[in-house]
């Protein structure tokens, strides 16, 4: 993530982190999974340590690595998909409606 | 909802020293054809799911491009907001709520595209914008099962994802806002803005512009407290109550030696209340990152400034500029009423062809009021009708006859209309023999008066009106009682 790019010392992963980081993405880990993974973020996160140490102060921060911008489409409607046909591939239709389980909230 | 700058103030005043500081954020829907990342219409009350498209279902190898349109609105927005514009980027917001098939929703993080601009609200308050940034809509979901179609306890969700992927703009406020009141001028202000500019239909009704308010409570020039986000506050009078509702219960908590849980709590508009609808998620729990489907957006100065180019009058400059032309106090509910309206062009129109500004002001205020920003009256018409009532030609009484038969033919001739109906002022010594005559009939009332009693006016002047069969001018009666008692 971005936001630990200005980070001089390398944050420490722990299993509770990336326990946590499981249950936030809904992954069901098991404790050997969970050792795995442990050590395999901490080895990404030990390069970004490696990287933090050269000197870029002359490299300018970047978004994106790619060397286009303003990739537009023009406000015109294009008829997307047939609703019969999406509800078909649907584990549960309806009233022309996608049914699911209730969930723990909304955006909006 | 369209004169909420101009009502009367009724700030709750929190009891001992507390004080409200509350944050906006607004989300609405952009005016375009289509959604942000996808070309399936962006049309609302359709039937569901007949909107939809790979990327608004979010299948896979589907890629957002976005809409140009919607690019050019949220700057238009964020100018009329006196924003910066600037080079932003996408981020992706991750979650499992059901109303986006993704899960996460497409937004704009720290490189949002409108920073830093502001609102003024009346009596010169400045309130901050700190970002005016684009995201797409979710879909919608509706609850069944367990209590009263709540989240909590329903059996199941339908999802519809027609609105998902709608251009969003959301404008966050800064905690700039100190009452109800405010609030409401802000959100009031907001929508006269997002009309003038074109960006949305703004309509609160369909959801197409949607209020969440941050209230927390402090005691004056203490650090911000605890605040909590309050949604589903679906109009400009809802606001106002749910701001009200939500500070007091957060000082009886505190007063009562309890502390405020950051919190999204559920305005029920129906109870009056909030209830909690969920304890906040930390913003790194939505675990945002760089959406790799997008470019860098940056448009440039030489777009931005062709835009700012295309802008209309904003409301504030079209209130200063009808103020000026008819003297009328740019706060003033009339001076709201027509530029929310649309017709202070009208009005000028009225000026240009001669007629008085200030009458015809008021003649705008209450006889177009469904006529729409075009009144099909001829401003002419419209004209000579302020020069006969300012030359004491008709009386005020008369003259709103007359304007009433004007606005029901779509135009007349005011002179011929007054001829036609035997109006006239009565000249002045007509009406001060009337005068004499009402006080003699009622020496009762006249002494009442002359003793200070104003009430006792209104029997004299009552009688005086029938007397002169509407004939006479109101204003020159109650001056000729004034003068007469003073003497």
């Amino acid at each position: 993530m971005s936001s630990s790019s200005d980070a001089k010392t390398t944050p420490k992963i722990t299993a509770q982190v990336v326990a946590k980081v499981a249950h936030l993405a809904r992954l069901d880990l098991t404790e050997a999974e969970l050792a795995l993974m442990t050590t395999q973020l901490t080895g990404m996160l030990d390069h970004f340590g490696d990287i933090d140490k050269l000197d870029l102060s002359a490299v300018i921060p970047m978004a994106q690595p790619f060397p286009i911008k303003n990739v537009y489409r023009e406000d015109v409607v294009v008829p997307g998909l047939d609703r019969q046909e999406v509800l078909d591939n649907a584990p549960v239709p309806q009233d022309g409606r996608f049914r699911v389980p209730p969930s723990n909230g909304s955006e909006s | 909802m369209s004169n909420a700058s101009s009502a009367p103030s009724h700030a709750t005043i929190l009891p001992n020293g507390w004080e409200m500081v509350i944050g906006l954020e607004v989300h609405v829907e952009l005016d375009t054809k289509t959604k942000l990342f996808s070309a399936s219409p962006n049309h609302f009350g359709d039937e569901p799911n007949t909107n939809i498209d790979p990327v608004t279902l979010g299948l896979p190898g589907a890629l957002p491009v976005i809409n140009r349109r919607a690019v050019e609105l949220a700057i238009r927005l964020g100018l009329a907001l006196n924003c910066t514009v600037q080079a932003s980027t996408f981020h992706r917001k991750n979650y499992f709520y059901q109303d986006l098939a993704k899960a996460y929703q497409i937004t704009q993080y720290d490189q949002p595209i409108n920073i830093d601009g502001y609102m003024m609200l009346p009596g010169d308050v400045r309130i901050g914008i700190e970002r005016a940034h684009l995201e797409e809509d979710t879909g919608k979901s509706t609850h069944f099962g367990g209590t009263s179609g709540r989240i909590h306890g329903s059996d199941y969700s339908l999802v519809d994802f027609n609105r998902a992927g709608v251009p969003l703009v959301e404008i966050v406020s800064r905690p700039d806002i100190r009452n109800a009141d405010q609030a409401r001028q802000y959100v009031s202000e907001l929508r006269s803005i997002l009309l003038a500019v074109g960006a949305s239909d703004a309509k609160m009704e369909e959801g197409s512009m949607r209020c969440d308010v941050n209230v927390s409570v402090r005691k004056a020039d203490e650090p911000f407290g605890t605040r909590c986000e309050i949604k589903n506050v679906n109009s400009i009078r809802a606001v106002g109550k749910a701001i009200d509702y939500e500070a007091r219960r957060q000082v009886d908590v505190l007063e009562s030696g309890g502390t405020i849980r950051q919190e999204t709590r559920h305005w029920d508009d129906a109870e009056g209340r909030t209830h909690t609808l969920r304890v906040k998620e930390d913003a790194d729990d939505y675990r945002y990152f760089l959406e790799p489907d997008l470019v860098l957006l940056d448009p440039g100065a030489e777009w931005v400034e062709s835009i700012r180019a295309s802008l209309p009058m904003l409301p504030a400059a079209r209130r200063a500029r009808l103020s000026q032309l008819t003297g009328a106090d740019k706060e003033s509910e009339a001076v709201y009423v027509i530029v929310e309206r649309g017709q202070d062009d009208y009005v000028q129109l009225v000026a240009d062809a001669g007629g008085e500004p200030a009458r015809a002001l008021v003649y705008v205020q209450q006889a177009f009021s469904e006529a729409g920003a075009n009144p099909v009256v001829p401003a002419t018409d419209l004209a000579a009708l302020t020069l006969l009532e300012r030359d004491a030609k008709v009386t005020a009484t008369q003259a709103k006859t007359i304007l009433a038969e004007i606005v029901a033919n779509g135009g007349g001739d005011a002179v011929a209309i007054a001829a036609a109906k035997g109006f006239e002022a009565l000249d002045t010594s007509a009406v001060e023999a009337m005068v004499d005559a009402a006080i003699a009939a009622q020496p009762d009332a006249w002494a009442k008066y002359c003793a200070g009693e104003e009430k006792a006016m209104g029997a004299l002047v009552g009688a005086i009106m029938k007397s002169s069969q509407g004939k006479a001018d109101g204003k020159v009666v109650t001056a000729l009682l004034q003068a007469k008692r003073a003497k």
